[in-house]
């Protein structure tokens, strides 16, 4: 019996062991696209970071707003002097869970959602994000696209170029997340 | 049993780790990054000199300034307004440090052309880095036909070399919070040849071909949009005895506004001169704020992207 006992939780936390919680992505892509019949401005930031907790469902995304680029570059001043405020806010930041319980072994693709703040310009918002995980072997790959209504996270538009500027700004994510070493 | 024991623990600690904040465990396994200062100044230029800012890579500015007439010339010149000398010029970014540029001044028949390297940029986070250095250089050719007269307005010139000046700076600067920058430039610049104002004066003591001066510029952003700007050029004094500063000319005092609407930015401004390369400006400067010799001017500036390649990019 007391063999049984030791083998068993022996064995348990091996099986915690083996398989690594925390997946991590240090190179996630963060692109938005804003359109209006006047101009269309797109940047993208490929240096965004996450983790994802299997065990918990956990996930926590940040960013370096700096770091989005633009293909002109007055749009980028623009964007971190004007409009962000990228060195009073510096980072965009997720913090949430994913609702629906994946069985994070086994290869597939699954609709999922995950509801959590998404602080950005200073202003915090609960959100419901919807998105797509693929499963591949050690590879999770999260794809999540939203639109960020630009008034929730008090970011003024002048008059002057209110016609240049969509007021909903569609946002598109894809992380690929490997397995954390301990 | 009591192996048993140690084991639960060690696997309650497993268990506990795993119920880590996600963010902590993002904060503890990326590096930080390197912020650089951005918009240390709205435009290329503080007012009548360079600031630290160079034109991003495939962008091109063309500016065009305008100094008019001293306000004391009254209503009938309306307040200056009547006379204007401008300065055209167009300006590319090389790469996002390297940038050129070529431009021609109404005052004495001017060209000039000039190039701009980033040295070092000011930068927070994993890199520190307390200033922005960019170094100028630049060459001016007078292309006034030549005068056996010799005065400033229609000089003399014995060959093409005497048409160059030439200039160098150091531009150092500093965004200390958000809204407000400061810049000093010390400034090197030398004149193949010098005039006289006054061809009467007897004295022996020459004007040198060498000037050193030091620059001060700085801004403060009003809103995100509007700052007010102010720039001050002291000479140094000769160090040689042989020569002494022309008390004709006046060092540089200038103040204004800049104003930024999407690809243009308004530079208006007072300044006492007339000039807007560094050889006028500097080195020739014949107005003072104290005898009036206050001057209405505003550059435009208007930037175009050739960023071809990130445009075929998929977003």
């Amino acid at each position: 019996m007391k063999n049984i006992i030791t083998t068993l939780i022996i064995s348990l936390f091996f099986a915690t062991n083996a398989k690594a919680q925390n997946y991590i992505c240090r190179d996630g892509e963060t692109s938005f696209f804003s359109e209006t019949p006047l101009e269309n401005i797109a940047a993208i930031n490929k240096t965004v970071n996450s983790v994802l907790n299997i065990t918990t469902n956990e996930i926590a995304v940040k960013m370096v707003m700096t770091e989005f680029k633009f293909k002109n570059h007055l749009m980028e001043e623009h964007f971190n002097e004007n409009y962000m405020e990228s060195p009073k806010f510096p980072n965009g930041i997720f913090k949430g869970k994913i609702n629906e319980a994946i069985d994070w072994k086994k290869d597939g693709s699954f609709d999922v959602t995950a509801k959590g703040t998404l602080i950005m310009h200073g202003v915090s918002k609960e959100r419901l994000l919807k998105g797509k995980v693929t499963i591949k072997g050690e590879e999770i790959t999260l794809l999540c696209d939203f639109n960020i209504p630009l008034s929730d996270h008090k970011i003024d538009v002048p008059k002057l170029v209110i016609a240049k500027i969509a007021d909903n700004v569609a946002v598109k994510n894809k992380f690929i997340f490997t397995a954390m070493k301990k | 049993m009591k192996n048993i024991y140690i084991l639960f623990l060690l696997l309650l600690s497993v268990t506990v780790k795993a119920q880590d904040d996600p963010m902590d465990v993002l904060e503890k396994n990326t590096k930080p990054t390197t912020t650089f200062a951005t918009a240390t100044f709205k435009s290329t230029r503080v007012i009548n000199g360079q600031s630290v800012e160079t034109m991003a890579k495939r962008h091109l500015d063309f500016r065009i300034a305008h100094r008019f007439g001293a306000l004391n010339t009254g209503a009938y010149n309306y307040f200056g307004l009547d006379q204007a000398t401008m300065r055209m010029s167009f300006e590319y970014g090389l790469t996002n440090d390297l940038m050129v540029g070529i431009g021609r001044s109404t005052t004495q028949k001017t060209f000039d052309y000039f190039g701009k390297y980033k040295l070092l940029k000011q930068s927070s986070g994993a890199h520190i880095m307390p200033v922005s250095v960019t170094l100028f250089a630049s060459i001016a050719a007078v292309s006034l036909s030549t005068n056996p007269e010799n005065s400033f307005s229609s000089p003399s010139f014995a060959n093409n070399i005497e048409r160059l000046s030439y200039c160098t700076q150091i531009l150092i600067a500093r965004k200390i919070t958000d809204g407000f920058s400061l810049q000093i430039s010390p400034t090197y610049l030398h004149r193949n040849k010098v005039f006289r104002i006054n061809s009467s004066d007897a004295s022996e003591v020459l004007e040198p071909n060498d000037i050193f001066a030091i620059g001060f510029g700085g801004r403060y952003k009003l809103n995100k949009r509007t700052s007010i700007n102010a720039e001050y050029f002291y000479r140094l004094p000769s160090f040689n005895d042989q020569y002494t500063l022309n008390s004709n000319y006046h060092n540089s005092l200038s103040v204004g506004v800049d104003i930024e609407t999407g690809g243009h930015v308004f530079q208006l401004h007072f300044t006492n001169s007339l000039g807007m390369i560094e050889k006028q400006f500097i080195a020739e400067n014949t107005e003072s704020w104290t005898n009036g010799g206050i001057h209405w001017g505003f550059n435009l500036s208007r930037t175009f992207s050739f960023d071809k390649k990130k445009k075929k990019d998929n977003w």
